[in-house]
């Protein structure tokens, strides 16, 4: 690792003062991206903000028809809160798929949203569930969120506090792992509000997460997985990669709807 | 350097740090406890697992100036009294160790298993929570028998 | 058999100090006033040196030293060496380009070492690492070993203007030739072995010390033999002469073949240490590990089987290509050459083989022995040739099997190789049993009912363990003998030590060993300690590599106990008063023939020290024999290993359902060992069969450099196993043991593919059977339905 300088701030206020004076900052969450990449001397921030210590961040809470998560809950919290087991079961089960125990009890929902990795999990949940991301400055809709790979609407010090999900009368999310990262090589959601349905796959897109919309209009006809039969979703703007390519990433992504659809509560 | 205080094994202690130093560096150099290995680059192969505050994260992706007030429990602190922990009597009565490298990571992250499943678990369960602990000689299945037996005597 | 004895399960003693956190593996050593090494490594696959500026590097913070390859020359320090001297098929010596330990002008592999920084901490060794400038002159490279022979491909070393180190042979080509002219049948196949990193989960280090009071190094290192380290850096590196240079293997956390090897590192650490006047750590990160540990397997093979109208095999025709990648490693000819085709025969008679075999550079890390070594590449190419053969002339594979299997021993194959002892048939009925063969048709259909494709197949392999009588391999170009050393220490109060040229590193030592001087001297293994892995305690050792370390080590163990027991008689006779040709040992005692005098061993032991009942002229005091043994033949354990798994067509995913494993080891010291040696060879097998590949790009990028690409099985990939024995003993040792460790390895990599087709129904698949593998090849059998 490179040196820097390690910050501790007790409140969003202060961590957000800290990063606006501080030259090239980064804010420190569950550190289960970061620390690796700036291990391999990936990332060399000169200042670290470190979140954890900031009291209100984390929790779960349903409030009216939506989840609110705060951004420093542990996946593991995620994935054992009994409100959202209750309320988006489907938001739990996909907490459960992320990584290993040891990465859970550390790496935060606030901490994947912000890296918008293309194979990670949460965005495919964001985007489907139609989450709003809340910052200390604002609040950016799911769909204005995910601008590419490991791109984010977030500005230069901004930080994620909260994301609400509004709760689907009907949601399910299916992964198929890179058998050696474990992330997801596809990874679709599925979800049904009123006769809105979206489903966002991550992943396998060239460009990161994005709503599959021909498996919506399929979807949206009768929700079932049977309505995905012979359903053939095109490969051009997929990756290709040593694990998976293009065309089997096309084929895993109906695969996969299906059996979310099946899975969905 | 920023002073990290903290308890590993029950007794506290407190050390300068250079903010970069890894949970992992701080207990294996500082400490001289090196029963927590190091196997990887990229936080996969488990071989670091030790417990904060009672839960199991991989001490190579944390840093140390970021526990402060922390109670770390490491291999080394698991034998109570003299008396070995059941999970470690498990793995070895169970072969569950080969080279011993991973041995570390595997009973911190078998007794998280059991802390959070209970003393009952099945071997589908076992298999799917060791995902973030690799192991290269035992081929898992005297690891997974000694998670399951370790389980069983944990339980009472 | 006592509770200890040989035969029992016992738990084992070295497993305390690894469940509490209490081994010494070598990055936990650290020496007073310690250096840190960091390696500056080719970013290229392929290029020549124009020169290296260690300026602002020398000025980083902490910063004591950078060297490169002119220092090494400059110092006289020698490259690095491959022992086992190949000839090709017109006589001539294999081609062996220089391999310095930092690069003399040229680089030919990405990691390839180019120089080294050597600093008051790691981190700042890693800085300057970063400032040290290459001027590189790119070169293209050659990572496809098609590529690499071509006409004009680019020459990676000068030596060898065709990439070509060998073009190796064995076996009589006529006769080949002339049994497939006759051929009812011939079953043809091509095979990729797939390119693995070993990947133990300790990752290599060393720390070198030098004491300039007595002009003396010490080197500790993950080694699988400190021995020939010592030897190689004495004699050929010329680090310094044996009796100055100790080198410490303390715990070594898994080896698998890669920690048997000279490398640059610990050469490097060692030589440092006296340069620099202090010591020299270094240890590798994983990405290193992957970068220039020693890769395995990689071969490109066409095979071919000639079968009668009977259904006897009458002859087999092989033509490897090897990659040895960029440089030869301390043992990587021998791998693909003797290590390989001599296995070719698998358990089968087979009247006629011929095997070619090609040594090529490419511009990828070196390739040596990895778990099993050149056998289970030539069981992979034997296994799938009978399982294709079987289904191409409409004979269950079992059968097939069965027919052709050798059924009386002595057996010389036509490639070298006499087997010893065996019952082929014994195993396969025994794991067909235990695998409930009969039923798998019925499991077939339950699987397809819930659309799945289900598959088994059986491999049934042989290997040539217990490496391996020094003037057999002498005469086939090693560098060395293969024989092995023991030494036994009996203290006056009857403990015993036992100094042992073996090493382990995972193999549990400490018990079988112990176990073994339980048996025999009537002690309890609590008395008995093992010592290994130290040039200044034992005098001289071959290491553990190809499961010898029952057969071989402790051979010499027992012959070392022979002489302790006719000894310890002789001082029971002086003490009984009388003659040593009355006196009986068992269970720990010494007694009078025919008498009720006795004395137990401890006594004996201590009588030996005090020397009182008897004059130094008649028989010298204390009680300590050594022994060396060299074997007389390869041991060869054998067995059947059957898969049965199932296949998702929509996803390629594949579970394996259940795995039967019977093997013949010979006699077992301790079964629990032995069950979990196959364990993790089975691990590892099916890691190559549906996981790990090292993938180069064209470039010569390894791609996959980490966890994230390089999938390593975990607890979810793999099933538990059912695991049985048959046993025939091994007439070639003492101990009647043939060996274990690789089996599982060799064995499992073609039983998991022999299913794969099975459940597919056709044999377009290459290892690793990832999922998208399977799922294409699912596509085509659905085709091939579509089509019947
Ligand atoms: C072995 C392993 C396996 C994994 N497997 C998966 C998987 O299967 N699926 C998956 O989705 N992920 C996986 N991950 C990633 C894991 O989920 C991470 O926890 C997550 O991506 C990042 O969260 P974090 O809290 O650790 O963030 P950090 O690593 O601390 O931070 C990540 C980035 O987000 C920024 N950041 C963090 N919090 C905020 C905030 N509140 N506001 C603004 N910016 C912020 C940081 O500055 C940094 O740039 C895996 C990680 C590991 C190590
Ligand atoms: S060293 Fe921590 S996960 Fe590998
Ligand atoms: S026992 Fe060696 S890696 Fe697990």
């Amino acid at each position: 690792m490179y040196p820097f300088t390690y910050h501790q701030p007790d409140s969003v206020r202060q961590a957000a003062s800290v990063a606006g004076k501080a030259e090239d900052a980064k804010f420190l969450a569950g550190g289960m991206t970061l620390l690796p990449t700036m291990k391999q001397r990936l990332a060399s921030p000169a200042n670290l903000i470190d979140l954890s210590k900031i009291g209100d961040l984390a929790g779960i809470e349903v409030k009216g028809r939506s989840v609110v998560i705060g951004a420093m809950t542990r996946h593991f919290d995620v994935a054992n809160s009994k409100e959202l087991q209750a309320a988006i079961p489907a938001l739990a089960d996909l907490a459960g798929m992320i990584g290993d125990p040891a990465v859970r009890n550390r790496g935060t929902i606030g901490g994947s949203l912000a890296n918008n990795d293309p194979a990670a999990d949460y965005p495919a949940a964001a985007l489907a569930l139609g989450a709003t991301i809340i910052t200390n400055k604002r609040k950016i809709e799911a769909e204005d969120y995910f601008t590419g790979l490991f791109e984010t609407a977030l500005e230069e010090g901004e930080i994620i506090t909260k994301v609400s999900f509004p709760i689907p009368a009907k949601a399910g999310y299916e992964k198929f792992r890179n058998p050696a990262s474990r992330y997801a090589i596809v990874g679709v959601f599925v979800a049904k509000r009123g006769s809105d349905v979206r489903v966002a796959v991550t992943g396998a897109g060239a460009s990161g997460v994005f709503r599959a919309t021909k498996i919506e209009a399929a979807l949206t006809a009768k929700f079932s997985s049977k309505s995905l039969e012979g359903v053939k979703m095109p490969a051009e703007g997929l990756n290709t990669d040593i694990h998976a390519d293009a065309e089997y990433r096309a084929h895993l992504i109906t695969v996969m709807a299906k059996r979310a659809t099946d899975k969905a509560k | 350097m920023p002073v990290v205080s903290m308890t590993v094994n029950g007794k506290a202690v407190s050390a300068d740090v250079d903010p970069r130093t890894l949970l992992v560096h701080y207990l294996r150099e500082n400490l001289r406890l090196t029963g927590t290995h190091v196997g990887c680059d990229t936080s996969q192969c488990g071989a670091c697992v030790v417990m904060v505050n009672g839960a199991s994260i991989k001490s190579c992706t944390a840093l140390a100036v970021g526990l402060q007030g922390a109670d770390v429990t490491t291999i080394e602190g698991l034998a109570k009294d003299g008396k070995l922990h059941p999970m470690q009597e498990a793995f070895r009565e169970n072969h569950g160790l080969q080279c011993g490298f991973c041995t570390p990571g595997m009973i911190m992250s078998a007794v998280d298993i059991v802390n959070r499943n209970g003393s009952k678990i099945d071997e589908k369960t076992i298999r799917e929570e060791l995902e973030g602990n690799i192991c290269r000689c035992t081929g898992y299945h005297n690891i997974v028998k000694a998670i399951a037996a370790g389980a069983e005597a944990m339980g009472g | 058999m006592t509770g200890t004895g040989i035969g029992a399960p016992v738990r084992r003693k070295e497993d305390f100090r690894f469940i509490t956190g209490k081994g010494h593996y070598t990055d936990d050593i650290n020496r007073p006033g310690q250096t840190h090494a960091v390696f500056v490594r080719s970013p290229h696959a392929h290029a020549a040196i124009r020169s290296i500026d260690a300026s602002a590097a020398l000025t980083s913070p902490g910063v004591l030293a950078v060297f490169t390859g002119d220092d090494l020359t400059a110092d006289k320090v020698g490259g690095l060496i491959c022992g086992w001297m190949i000839h090709s098929k017109d006589g001539t010596p294999m081609k062996a380009g220089g391999h310095p330990a930092l690069a003399q002008g040229k680089v030919r592999y990405v990691g390839d070492h180019v120089a080294v920084v050597i600093a008051e901490t790691h981190a700042q060794g890693r800085e300057a690492a970063e400032k040290v400038k290459v001027d590189y002159e790119v070169l293209k490279p050659v990572v496809d070993m098609a590529e690499a022979i071509k006409p004009g491909a680019p020459v990676i070393h000068d030596v060898a203007s065709d990439n070509t180190v060998y073009n190796w042979h064995l076996g009589d080509k006529a006769a080949a030739d002339a049994a497939f002219a006759k051929a009812a049948h011939v079953t043809k196949l091509d095979i990729v072995n797939n390119r693995l990193v070993p990947n133990a989960m300790e990752p290599r280090a060393a720390v070198g010390d030098y004491d300039s009071g007595s002009d003396a190094f010490t080197l500790y290192t993950t080694s699988q033999n400190p021995h020939v380290a010592r030897l190689v850096l004495s004699a050929f590196i010329g680090i310094a002469p044996e009796h100055k240079l100790r080198v410490i293997a303390p715990d070594v956390g898994g080896g698998f073949g890669s920690k048997i090897f000279i490398y640059a590192e610990e050469t490097v650490c060692v030589w440092a240490a006296k340069k620099v006047g202090r010591p020299v750590k270094w240890t590798a990160d994983r990405t290193e590990a992957f970068l220039a540990d020693a890769h395995g397997r990689d071969h490109v093979t066409h095979a071919e089987l000639a079968i009668d109208e009977k259904g006897k095999i009458t002859g087999l025709r092989v033509h490897t290509k090897a990659n040895l990648g960029a440089y030869l490693s301390t043992f990587a000819s021998s791998v693909p050459t003797y290590l390989y085709a001599p296995l070719l025969s698998g358990q089968y008679d087979i009247p006629a083989i011929y095997a070619e075999v090609d040594g090529i550079y490419t511009t990828t890390a070196p390739v040596d022995a990895y778990r099993g070594a050149g056998r289970p590449e030539a069981t992979f190419v034997v296994e799938r040739l009978i399982e294709v053969a079987a289904r191409e002339t409409g004979v269950d594979p079992a059968q097939f099997r069965k027919k052709n299997f050798v059924r009386t021993f002595p057996h010389q194959t036509p490639v070298i190789m006499c087997y010893d002892a065996g019952d082929y048939d014994a195993s396969l009925t025994k794991a067909l049993e235990m695998a409930d063969y009969k039923n798998v048709g019925k499991r077939k259909r339950e699987s397809a009912k819930k659309g799945l494709l289900r598959g088994v197949g059986i491999s049934a392999y042989i290997e040539a363990c217990g490496i391996a009588p020094s003037a057999a391999v002498g005469s086939l170009g090693a560098g060395v003998g293969l024989w092995e050393s023991a030494e036994v220490r009996v203290n006056p109060v009857g403990t015993v030590e036992i100094l042992t040229g073996s090493h382990s590193h995972g193999q549990g030592h400490e018990t079988t060993f112990a176990q073994l001087v339980s048996s025999r001297l009537g002690i309890s293994i609590d008395n008995v300690s093992i010592v290994h892995g130290d040039t200044d305690k034992v005098q001289m050792g071959m290491g553990t590599y190809g499961s010898r370390s029952g057969a071989v080590g402790m051979s010499a163990i027992s012959k070392a106990l022979d002489k302790i027991e006719t000894k310890a008689k002789k001082v029971a006779a002086y003490v009984l008063e009388a003659s040593d040709k009355d006196i009986e040992f068992k269970d720990g005692k010494f007694s009078v023939k025919g008498t009720d005098k006795s004395i137990d061993f401890a006594s004996v032991a201590l009588q030996a020290y005090i020397a009182h009942k008897f004059s130094g002229q008649e028989l010298e005091p204390g009680l300590k024999e050594s022994a060396f043994w060299d074997p007389t033949n390869f041991t060869f354990p054998a067995g059947v290993h059957i898969c049965e798994l199932e296949i998702d067509p929509q996803t390629g995913v594949t579970r394996i359902d259940r795995w039967t494993a019977v093997d013949d080891f010979g006699e077992i010291i301790n079964p629990m060992i032995v069950e979990g040696q196959v364990h993790g060879g089975i691990g590892q097998g099916i890691g190559q069969a549906l996981h790990e590949s090292a993938v180069y790009n064209e470039s010569g990028q390894l791609v996959t450099a980490s966890y994230m690409d390089y999938c390593m099985p975990r607890a979810d990939d793999v099933p538990s196993y059912n695991v049985g024995m048959t046993q025939t003993r091994c007439p070639s040792n003492p101990l009647g043991i043939k060996g274990c460790g690789e089996a599982g390895a060799i064995a499992a990599p073609p039983a998991v593919i022999n299913a794969i087709t099975d459940a597919l129904g056709h044999e377009d698949i290459a290892m690793p059977a990832t999922p998208r593998a399977v799922w294409r090849a699912a596509q085509k059998s659905i085709g091939l339905k579509a089509a019947e």
